[in-house]
C-alpha cells in the first residue's frame, strides 16, 4: 500500500493567523477565549468564545471576492495558501488531474444565512444578494480551494459536526493510500460564531459561560470557537522524489458509528474507533505517545473518552499523554480536528506537547495525564487524533515521526 | 397561582414521560419517570416557555445549578420561586 505524508500547513484560528504562530500559543499554553465581538451579543447567555481577532477580509481578499467568500470560505483560503505554499507544489498537467480537495465543515456558510435571515425576517427585506446560495454552500470553501489551485482531482465536503474535519482527512489519506490520488489538500473550516450559531448551542445548555476545563473536576461545558487548519497530504515516494520537507506521515485511520443516541456519546463507539485507527496503523498501542483528545470541557464526552482510551489501551493508558487543546481555540466544530491535528504535528515533529490549559481539580473519572497547563517536551514517535461527533459518529487519525 | 404552577409543570413532565397526568408522583424523579437528558432539556425549555421565566440550568453539572431537579416537587417549588423573582 502507498505511503502518504503531509508537507504543508496552515491555519487561522483564535490562538494565531499561521502555524508557526498557532505553534507558538500552544507551547506558552496561551488561551485565545474571550468575550466574543459580535451583533447582537448582549441578547446571549453565552457571551464568550474563541474568535479570530484584527482579522481583515479586505487585506487578503478583494471586494469581488468577499461577495463570493463566507468567512469559513475565507478561512479556508487563508490556511490553504498557507499549506499549499509551504508543500512547494504548483498544480499542472497530470499532477492537477490527480490532486484533490476534501475539507469538512459543519455549519458552512452560517454567517451568510444568518445575515440574510436577518434580512428578509427581521429587515422584511424583498431581495438579497445574488450570490447568496453559492456564498452559504457547504462546498464553497472546497471549491474555491480547487479552483484557485487547479486542483481537478476527487473534491467534496464532509459534514459530520464536530467530526468533519476528521472524517475529510481520513478519507483525503485513504485515496491517495488507495492510488486514487497523488496529493490531497484536506482539513476543515468553520465559521459558527454568529447571533444564529451561538443561540443555537445556548439550547442545548452544555455551554460554559466562563472557561473550557477538558478534564478538570469543576469543567462546566464547552466554548465555541471558529477557525480553520489546511493540509496538503502527499504520497510518500512523490514527495521525496521531489525532496519535499515531509512534517509526519498518517498512517491509519478508522471510523464507527455508535448507532445509539444523538447527543450522548459512546464508550464502546469512540474505544472501536481508537482500536480501529490503530489496527489499520499496524501499530501497537504500546506504540502511541500522545493523543490529541476530543476533549470538549463537558461532563459527559470527557468522562466517556478518558474511559474509551482505558479499554482500548489497556495498561498502556498510563503511559501516554493527552490534552485537549479546546481549552485554548475552543471547539472549531467541523473544524476542529484539523485544528487540533496541528498539535499532533508539533508532538512528532518538534517534541512538544501542547498543554490541557484551564486545568484546576483532578477528575478520578479522567484519571490519565491530560498534561495540565503547562505544555511539556516529550520525544513521541506515533499520536492519535480524535473526533467524536453529535450523531455518534467517530473518526480517530494516526499519525507518526518521520 | 401555585395550584396552576404545579398543574403545568405536571403536564410538560407528563408529555415528555409519555405518561397521564395522574401518573406522575410528585416525589418521583425524572429518572424514575425515564427522561434522560435530552428530555430534560427540553421539559426545562417548555417550562421557560410557559411561564416566561430564564431557568438556570447547566447540563454538564445538574447539582451546581441553582435549580433542584431531585424530584417533580422540587421543580415545582423551583418553578414557583424563579416566578416570585422574574415576575413578582
Amino acid at each position: 500500500m502507498r505511503r502518504v505524508v503531509i508537507t504543508g500547513q496552515g491555519t487561522i484560528n483564535a490562538l494565531g493567523q499561521s502555524a508557526p504562530a498557532t505553534f507558538e500559543a500552544f507551547r506558552e499554553g496561551k488561551c485565545g477565549i474571550g468575550p466574543l465581538d459580535i451583533r447582537d451579543v448582549d441578547r446571549l447567555a453565552i457571551q464568550i468564545g474563541g474568535q479570530v481577532h484584527d482579522y481583515d477580509a479586505q487585506s487578503e481578499f478583494n471586494r469581488q471576492e468577499i461577495s463570493l467568500y463566507d468567512r469559513f470560505t475565507q478561512f479556508a483560503l487563508h490556511s490553504a495558501r498557507e499549506a499549499i505554499g509551504q508543500s512547494g507544489l504548483t498544480f499542472t498537467g497530470e499532477l492537477a488531474a490527480q490532486s484533490g480537495v476534501i475539507l469538512g465543515t459543519s455549519g458552512g456558510g452560517l454567517n451568510t444565512q444568518d445575515e440574510n435571515y436577518r434580512a428578509v425576517y427581521e429587515e422584511g427585506k424583498n431581495r438579497v444578494h445574488p450570490f447568496v446560495v453559492p456564498k452559504l454552500m457547504n462546498n464553497a470553501a472546497a471549491s474555491h480551494v480547487s479552483m484557485q489551485y487547479n486542483l481537478k482531482g476527487p473534491s467534496f465536503t464532509v459534514a459530520t459536526a464536530c467530526a468533519s474535519s476528521n472524517h475529510a482527512m481520513g478519507q483525503a489519506f485513504q485515496f491517495i493510500r488507495a492510488g486514487l490520488a497523488t496529493v490531497m489538500v484536506t482539513g476543515g473550516s468553520e465559521s459558527m460564531l454568529c447571533f444564529g450559531g451561538v443561540k443555537a448551542w445556548e439550547g442545548l445548555r452544555v455551554m460554559s459561560k466562563d472557561a473550557c476545563r477538558p478534564f478538570s473536576a469543576n469543567r462546566n461545558g464547552m466554548v465555541q470557537g471558529e477557525g480553520a487548519a489546511i493540509f496538503v497530504m502527499e504520497e510518500y515516494e512523490h514527495a521525496r522524489a521531489r525532496g519535499a520537507e515531509i512534517l509526519a506521515e498518517v498512517i491509519g485511520f478508522a471510523m464507527t458509528s455508535d448507532a445509539s443516541d444523538i447527543v450522548m456519546p459512546s464508550r464502546q463507539g469512540a474505544a472501536r474507533a481508537i482500536s480501529g485507527a490503530l489496527k489499520d496503523a499496524k501499530t501497537p498501542a504500546s506504540a502511541v505517545g500522545y493523543i490529541n483528545a476530543h476533549g470538549t470541557g463537558t461532563a459527559a464526552n470527557d468522562k466517556t473518552e478518558c474511559a474509551a482510551v482505558s479499554d482500548a489501551f489497556g495498561a498502556d493508558a498510563d503511559n501516554l499523554m493527552m490534552s485537549s487543546t479546546k481549552s485554548m481555540h475552543g471547539h472549531v466544530i467541523g473544524g476542529t480536528g484539523a485544528i487540533e491535528l496541528l498539535s499532533c504535528i508539533m508532538a512528532l515533529k518538534d517534541g512538544v506537547i501542547a498543554p490541557t490549559i484551564g486545568y484546576e481539580e483532578p477528575d478520578p473519572e479522567c484519571a490519565l495525564d491530560v498534561v495540565p497547563n503547562e505544555a511539556r517536551k516529550a520525544r513521541v514517535d506515533v499520536v492519535l487524533s480524535n473526533a467524536f461527533a453529535f450523531g455518534g459518529l467517530n473518526a480517530v487519525l494516526a499519525l507518526r515521526r518521520i | 397561582m401555585s395550584a396552576s404552577v404545579q398543574e403545568q409543570v405536571l403536564e410538560i413532565v407528563a408529555e415528555q414521560a409519555v405518561l397521564e397526568v395522574s401518573d406522575v408522583k410528585l416525589d418521583a424523579s425524572m429518572e424514575d419517570l425515564g427522561i434522560d437528558s435530552l428530555g430534560l432539556v427540553e421539559s426545562i425549555f417548555a417550562i421557560e416557555e410557559a411561564f416566561d421565566i430564564s431557568v438556570p440550568f447547566n447540563a454538564n453539572d445538574p447539582s451546581e445549578s441553582d435549580f433542584d431537579i431531585s424530584s417533580v416537587s422540587s421543580v415545582i417549588a423551583a418553578v414557583e420561586r424563579l416566578i416570585a423573582e422574574q415576575k413578582g
